[in-house]
């Protein structure tokens, strides 16, 4: 008779009503392929921590997400949230896709130009508008979303200098039901902000209004609140017309919508809690419905996606360093890949499971990334099966932000690479190493 | 020790201590081990039983022994000196 | 008597806020028309349902609902392949979401469900009991909160006292900011985002248990008021009354939502004979019993409406039966507790019994 394969061994306490006391019966799958492709393949090829990126997935969401909009809108247009993430590689797959570029900034413009979007396609948004990334942008047509009226008095200023016409569209801040208005961005709507914004630009003629629009935050689960919102452009955009003539050419309500992550302060799973992209687009449809337009003439709908277009199409693949037992009974389980690149994990409860298949008792357990810093923990108490150090665990739903807001400290920061949709696979950013960050440092001569 | 002897362990792996009243689950490689230590064997001792039990390959098992001791110390089952010998 | 019925049910947890499973179970045995046999789900090893002579037959724990819809649809599959059961009853506020995901799939399986749909869940959820107002049903002032800093200015729209809400459950009544604030980061520290707020109704507290077709139309409603209360706000005793009001507004509530499946509806009637609806909850109340012991079994009715069999006419039930609580205690050798912890599961009948 052959023996029973060795396992660490576990001594589990029962917490009645604190822990799913499942016992034996594992309801966590391993997931050893992304894509078909097999985790260890890729940590092989391209090290640990890596970040892999799905095309299908990409493509999938992306498709799905145009397809719920074009179903009720005759005019939709997805532009491609850069600060999400923008890659190269990433953003190629959705301009190739047909998405226009949203950008926040100078660097972000550059990126999206250099990608190949035209500038007329770019959307350039955000609070950091200097004189000088106007002076570039402006004679190549880029649309403008004026955030206040001392940048509106500079787009005056530089269309009468550079003997253009800038298209603009005003940025409306509104309180949507249960959601805290992001009140810091654009004009606000309830206070007749925003209608004096667009009187004035409509009533000076240097700027040409071509939009509006609005985003209402972030992560936002219930599908109701674009309702309302659509609601509220549509009355602005009914106002503008019956005031001035005024036909927008487009509306553009933001991003916003959910990826399948899960909130730390949400119970349900994203599985369940997530709204799908045709839940969003019913609600904004119904809300738009109180447009007044001219037939033919209704304007395009706007959508500026990046978390629910990425997230659920990036995975983060860590090696485990280490086991401890902790003080109070549970489990450390020390990683490779810490709040320095998998930032996120201070708002989301990241979906974790192992790379490998596992046997053996769960335990609550708690992640800890390499930092010396007490705040590296990348999942509170999860129940987890045991793990022997070298073996990997997979986060998944971990595309958006990440690549973007990550951090180098002491430590390189980890290869990008995509899988494609034929089970191909590249690297799309290589790991650092000391070259990298050597090259743009300097010793004045005198040290 | 007395705790660890009054432990009734099922073969299923389920663990009631009759002194607390606290009931804990058990995987097979700690069942053998907290029968080993019920019997007293040292570090050695308690290895060598390991590897006579289960097919181990490379495993650090005088680590994941201290691991299970330092669990039945916090949950009180030995005393809070208690060292495994050797 | 018809041919026999395995039914599924959840919520075991009968302890001094009652989950509705052990309520359901009694009352589909008490059905001298129904050859049933009973599977309890149980999400931890010490639901007092478990332990409960001649209640269960074979007992298995299920995933919580927060660890998603996956693990719970392997776990289903494993259970049926074991027992065989046609129909399932979830009872839970929580689990409804990934039950009724899965309905579809269940009922391609053989499994009957009575549930609401997810926009019919959506509607009731308490974040959303105004948009009921939208459609005519009488419901006090509310607001949906995400961030503590809204109740600084609480009182301007919804004055003291008011209700503090989680998403799933929990309510406090609270009199001062300070009080409304210890009660949001409780909500949220139990249920997470978000918190509810909503105007307190003085009044006489009415229950109505209510089963919709589907099509707009009731299969059957009880009512009742609370006549015990115990410091959770849990009705301990309570009995079956008629009120034509309270019986005009259920057939309201079902035409406007078309709802599917068993539901709760919280009601208190104000000094002025006016209604307003606090709560619907999209499942049994663990006082369903009542609903047997009075006449109109409808734990019955939806498990034969599930099973997708003809239903023989409801009796009106009688007003005035009673039903009062009583608190005792299970003896239990540590063998079926020890199962459900190790293995998940205590089978006493011989396997499928079907």
């Amino acid at each position: 008779m052959s023996r029973p394969l060795y396992d660490r061994p576990i001594l589990a306490r029962h917490q009645t009503g604190l822990m799913n006391k499942f016992s034996r019966v594992a309801s966590m799958q391993p997931q050893t392929h992304i894509d078909g492709v097999p985790v260890q393949t890729l940590t092989e090829a391209y090290g640990s921590p890596l970040f892999v990126f799905s095309e299908k997935t990409m493509v999938a969401r992306y498709r799905e997400l145009r397809d719920a909009f074009a179903r009720r809108f005759s005019k939709v247009r997805v532009t491609w949230s850069y600060k999400t993430n923008y890659l190269d590689a990433i953003c190629k797959v959705f301009h190739r896709e047909g998405a226009w570029a949203e950008v926040v900034s100078e660097f972000e413009w550059e990126k999206a130009r250099h990608n190949g979007v035209p500038g007329e396609r770019i959307h350039l948004n955000g609070p950091l508008k200097t004189e000088a990334t106007l002076r570039r942008v402006l004679p190549e047509g880029t649309l403008i979303h004026v955030d206040n009226f001392d940048e509106l008095a500079l787009l005056e200023r530089l269309a009468d200098e550079l003997h253009l016409t800038p298209k603009v569209a005003v940025r409306v801040n509104m309180s949507v039901g249960s959601l805290t208005a992001w009140s810091r961005f654009g004009f606000n709507l309830e206070s007749g902000q925003a209608m004096t914004a667009a009187n004035r630009i409509l009533a000076g003629k240097r700027l040409e209004l071509v939009g509006l629009h609005c985003h209402l935050g972030t992560f936002i689960l219930d599908p109701d609140s674009y309702r309302e919102q659509a609601a509220k452009l549509a009355g602005l955009a009914n106002e503008l017309r019956r005031a001035h003539g005024a036909i927008l050419s487009f509306i553009d309500i933001g991003g916003g919508f959910a990826s399948h992550s899960k909130l730390k302060a949400q119970y349900l799973p994203g599985e369940q809690a997530t709204p799908g992209f045709d839940r969003y687009a019913a609600a904004c449809a119904e809300g738009m419905a109180a447009l007044d337009y001219p037939a033919g003439q209704e304007p395009t709908i706007v959508l500026e996606s990046g978390r629910a277009l990425v997230d659920d199409a990036g995975t983060l693949i860590s090696t485990v360093i280490a086991n401890k037992r902790m003080p109070d009974g549970q489990r450390g389980l020390v990683i490779d890949a810490g709040v320095n690149v998998l930032f996120t994990s201070f708002w989301y409860d990241h979906d974790v499971v192992p790379a490998q298949p596992f046997g053996g008792i769960s335990e609550p357990t708690v992640m800890y990334g390499p930092l010396c810093m007490n705040i590296d923990v990348v999942r509170d108490t999860i129940q987890f099966p045991p793990m022997r150090t070298g073996e990997q665990v997979v986060f998944r739903n971990v595309g958006a932000y990440n690549v973007t807001q990550w951090m180098q400290f002491i430590t390189y920061r980890p290869a990008v690479v995509i899988i494609g949709a034929d089970g191909r696979h590249g690297i799309i950013r290589k790991r650092e190493q000391l070259e990298t960050l050597l090259a743009s440092e300097e010793v004045p001569s005198w040290l | 020790m007395q705790r660890l002897r009054d432990l009734a362990i099922s073969d299923s792996g389920f663990v009631f201590d009759p002194f607390s009243g606290a009931t804990y689950t058990v995987n097979g490689t700690a069942q053998v081990l907290l029968d080993g230590l019920k019997r007293g064997l040292d570090r050695d001792g308690l290895v060598a039983l390991l590897r006579e039990r289960f097919e181990c390959s490379t495993e650090d098992l005088p680590r994941d022994i201290d691991d299970l001791v330092q669990s039945l110390r916090m949950f009180g089952l030995v005393p809070g000196g208690f060292e495994v010998r050797g | 008597m018809n041919a026999p019925l395995t039914v599924a049910v959840t919520g075991l947890n009968a302890t001094d806020n009652p989950g509705p499973g052990v309520g359901v179970i009694r009352s589909l045995r008490h059905c001298r028309d129904l050859n049933v046999r009973v599977v309890g789900l149980a999400y931890d090893a010490l639901e007092p349902g478990v332990y409960a002579d001649g209640l269960v037959s074979d007992v298995f724990m299920i995933p919580y609902p927060s660890q998603g819809v996956v693990p719970l649809r392997d776990r289903l599959a494993y259970i049926r392949e074991r027992t065989g059961f046609d129909v399932i009853i979830p009872t839970l506020d929580a689990e409804l979401p990934g039950f009724v995901e899965l309905a579809p799939e269940l009922a391609a399986q053989g499994v009957g469900t009575l549930l609401p749909t997810v926009e019919q869940l959506d509607l009731r959820c308490k974040a959303k009991l105004a948009a009921l107002g939208d459609r005519g049903l009488p419901v006090p002032a509310s607001r949906v909160l995400t961030d503590v800093a809204q109740l600084y200015t609480i009182h301007e729209v919804i004055p003291y006292p008011l209700v503090v809400k989680g998403p799933y459950y929990g309510a406090r009544v609270v009199h001062t900011l300070e009080e409304a604030v210890a009660a949001f980061y409780k909500m949220v520290a139990e249920w997470g985002y978000p918190v509810i707020v909503q105007q307190f109704v003085a009044g006489q507290e009415l229950c109505v248990l209510a089963v919709g077709d589907g099509d707009g139309g009731l299969v059957g409603a009880v009512q009742m008021r609370k006549t015990v209360i115990t410091d959770k706000g849990k009705g301990w005793a309570g009995v079956a009354i008629r009120d034509p009001g309270l019986s005009q507004l259920t057939a309201t509530f079902m035409k406007a939502t078309k709802w599917r499946g068993p539901c709760e509806l919280e009601v208190i009637r104000d000094a002025a004979g006016g209604y307003h609806v606090l709560e619907v909850n999209p499942r049994f109340p663990a006082w369903c019993f009542l609903s047997a012991g009075a006449g109109m079994n409808l734990p019955y009715a939806v498990a034969e409406l599930a099973a997708g069999r003809p239903l023989t006419p409801l009796h009106d039930y009688r007003v005035g039966t009673m039903f009062v609580r009583i608190a005792l205690d299970q003896i239990s050798d540590m063998d079926a507790f020890s199962r459900m912890s190790t293995s998940g599961e205590v089978v006493r009948s011989q396997g499928v019994s079907r």
